[in-house]
């Protein structure tokens, strides 16, 4: 049995006096892709705050590697898992470089003396993400796409074993969903390891593609966990997304490619009430 | 890409950054010399390093180790100060506008200063103590009304234009106090109504250049480090904390030194209107739009000299202090930023 790399007990996490996610115990694969699935205020997005340090747990725990989260320090953390969330800042005449340097911060000292590993991790990151050519242009001048990978580079400055990114395709179109998911499935370490990469993902059938292992939430809690085939059947999606759908297998890649044909009677009927809506997820 | 291509590009920003900064400071020592040297006094190069040498030359020592001197150095040296002050204030707050001396820090800093005069009799060092009290207090008023005017709506805290809006009320009431005080000190003279009003190179004394220069000597390297630190800051609070930074702390750090850079300057040489706001985006336009707090610092000071030599020497018998001056500039400089801001948001 491999060791976790996040293995959570009985978390709990909230804002306020809002409870998002309750209960939830669940196991995350090194050198493996998982894809967080769930209908909107499902608590993808507060789990992946829980796991990103933005939150504390309410309950239960969080363990990195089998530490306890809140016992490791924030650097030493921000050197092991990197964080791409949903709407980074562009800094003021920033160029492209410049913004991907950034990503070195974990590596330096508190004066900001650079690190001896700062020109390679930034060459690396930017011949990963096709972005050698754009270096010194400014950020705000990229486009969608540009600047989405832009953003990865940043990340991959960062030359951690784990990547967390919510919902890094929300903003391109088609081809640069899948350009992107490509890149982030076949990412390697300097050593030739898999980069472990936990995701949230609106688009199924991107992430039935993309995703090892699956973890589908509903109402803050874990409706199931497991691969692509286990968890994108009409069962489960009726369940977690109250959307009725076929199911068929893609001719070419074997993955499971999913058929919407509707929203479900009794979603329609009584929608729930949501407590999370207008929330981020 | 190739990690010494990278190198070479870096490397290359680097000096780029450093020749702005050569450039800038070279033109403050520039403009500080104009200041000494020529005007309705003029005094040779010869003659001013023989007064700095000691020798007494009847007339020219007076008024340049009196005047001229310590003006175009406390000029300098405020203007770096309101320079700096501006550019960690945007730096934090994003806004072209939430500069120290449109969010009344600057005011609040002449009130605190105009208080302890006027209640008790506060002078020298007092007064600086006065006017970062003054500085802080304002900040804090700041702070608790734009999170109060932002309560409910889940989004409080120093954000937006809601802080700006509380900053426009702190100013004017400040000026109100400030302007208050000054009708019952009138038995004072008038010079000291306008270090206090509009802010004014007048009454420089190596007193108060002294207090401002040993400010400077701490603040000066503390803000480039506090920059460095708001660097991940800049780039969201998410993404900061994912770097491993805790960008709270270190906006908290840079509006803390912002405040303090203001208030001492304000206790030296009156709230010198718009200084801090000019200064940022001028600096920035010459660094490729990225803020830099010492090039926003330099060009600060060049503001501070030029607009004290144009008030007290090119004007005539008029003889405005600066504060009228960088006033005078800078009102329609905030309103072609304000038109921006707003061109900014609807495209």
């Amino acid at each position: 049995m491999i060791e976790p790399i996040f293995q959570t007990q009985g978390l709990s996490l909230g804002y306020g006096s809002r409870v998002a996610v309750t209960d939830v115990d669940l196991s995350i694969a090194p050198n493996q892709t998982t894809v967080l699935i769930g209908a909107n205020g499902s608590g993808k997005s507060t789990l992946f705050k829980g796991l990103s340090r933005q939150l504390t747990a309410r309950t239960g725990s969080i363990r990195f590697n089998g530490t306890e989260l809140n016992s490791l320090r924030p650097k030493a953390y921000a050197r092991q898992v990197a964080l791409l969330p949903q709407a980074p800042v562009v800094p003021e005449g920033l160029t492209v470089l410049e913004l991907v340097a950034r990503g070195r911060h974990p590596h330096r000292r508190w004066w900001g003396a650079p690190s001896p590993g700062d020109d390679d991790a930034i060459a690396r990151a930017l011949s990963m993400t096709n972005l050698s050519g754009l270096a010194e242009r400014p950020v705000d001048e990229l486009s969608g796409g540009q600047r989405q990978r832009a953003w990865i580079a940043l990340v991959l400055a960062q030359d951690t074993p784990t990547v967390l990114l919510d919902e890094p395709t929300a903003a391109l179109d088609l081809a640069h969903q899948v350009e992107l998911l490509d890149l982030l499935r076949g990412l390697r370490r300097p050593d030739g390891t898999r980069t472990t990469v936990v995701a949230v993902l609106h688009e199924l059938n991107l992430a039935a593609r993309v995703a090892d292992r699956v973890i589908a939430l509903k109402d803050g809690r874990v409706a199931l966990a497991g691969t692509p085939s286990q968890v994108f059947t009409p069962e489960v999606l009726q369940d977690v997304f109250d959307l009725k759908a076929d199911v068929i297998q893609d001719p070419t890649e074997g993955h499971p490619v999913i058929l919407p044909r509707g929203r479900t009677e009794s979603a329609l009927v009584a929608l729930p009430e949501d407590p999370l809506v207008g929330e981020r997820s | 890409m190739k990690a010494a291509q990278v190198h070479t590009l870096r490397r290359r920003q680097a000096r780029r950054h450093t020749l702005l900064l050569v450039g800038l400071f070279t033109a403050v020592l520039a403009m500080m010399a104009m200041r000494v040297l020529l005007g309705q006094y003029t005094v040779t190069i010869p003659d001013f390093f023989r007064i700095l040498g000691g020798e007494r030359i009847p007339g020219a020592t007076f008024i340049v180790m009196q005047d001229k001197l310590p003006r175009a150095l406390l000029g300098a040296a405020a203007g770096l100060a309101f320079g700096i002050a501006g550019a960690l204030f945007r730096s934090v707050l994003r806004n072209p506008l939430a500069s120290p001396d449109v969010l009344g820090i600057n005011a609040g800093a002449a009130a605190g200063a105009v208080t302890a005069m006027y209640f008790l009799g506060a002078a020298g060092t007092g007064l600086a103590w006065a006017a970062l009290a003054g500085g802080i207090a304002a900040a804090c008023l700041i702070a608790a009304v734009s999170t109060s005017l932002g309560a409910g709506t889940g989004r409080s805290g120093i954000v937006g234009e809601r802080f700006l809006l509380a900053g426009i009320g702190v100013a004017a009431l400040a000026q109100a106090v400030v302007m208050g005080l000054m009708t019952r000190l009138s038995t004072q003279n008038a010079q000291t109504a306008a270090v206090w009003t509009a802010g004014s190179l007048n009454s420089s004394t190596w007193d108060r250049l002294t207090l401002v220069a040993a400010v400077l000597v701490l603040a000066v390297p503390l803000a480039v480090l506090v920059q460095r630190s708001l660097q991940p800051a800049g780039l969201g609070t998410e993404l900061a904390v994912g770097l491993g930074s805790r960008p709270g702390v270190a906006q908290a750090g840079a509006l803390g030194l912002g405040v303090a850079l203001a208030a001492v300057a304000t206790a030296a040489t009156g709230p010198l209107a718009f200084v801090a706001l000019l200064s940022t985006p001028i600096a920035a336009a010459l660094h490729g739009g990225k803020i830099s707090v010492l090039a926003s610092g330099a060009v600060g000071a060049l503001i501070v000299v030029a607009a004290d030599m144009v008030g007290a020497e090119m004007l005539g018998e008029a003889r405005l202090p600066a504060g009228v001056i960088t006033g005078a500039i800078g009102a329609p400089v905030m309103l072609w930023l304000l038109v921006q801001l707003r061109r900014g948001k609807q495209s």
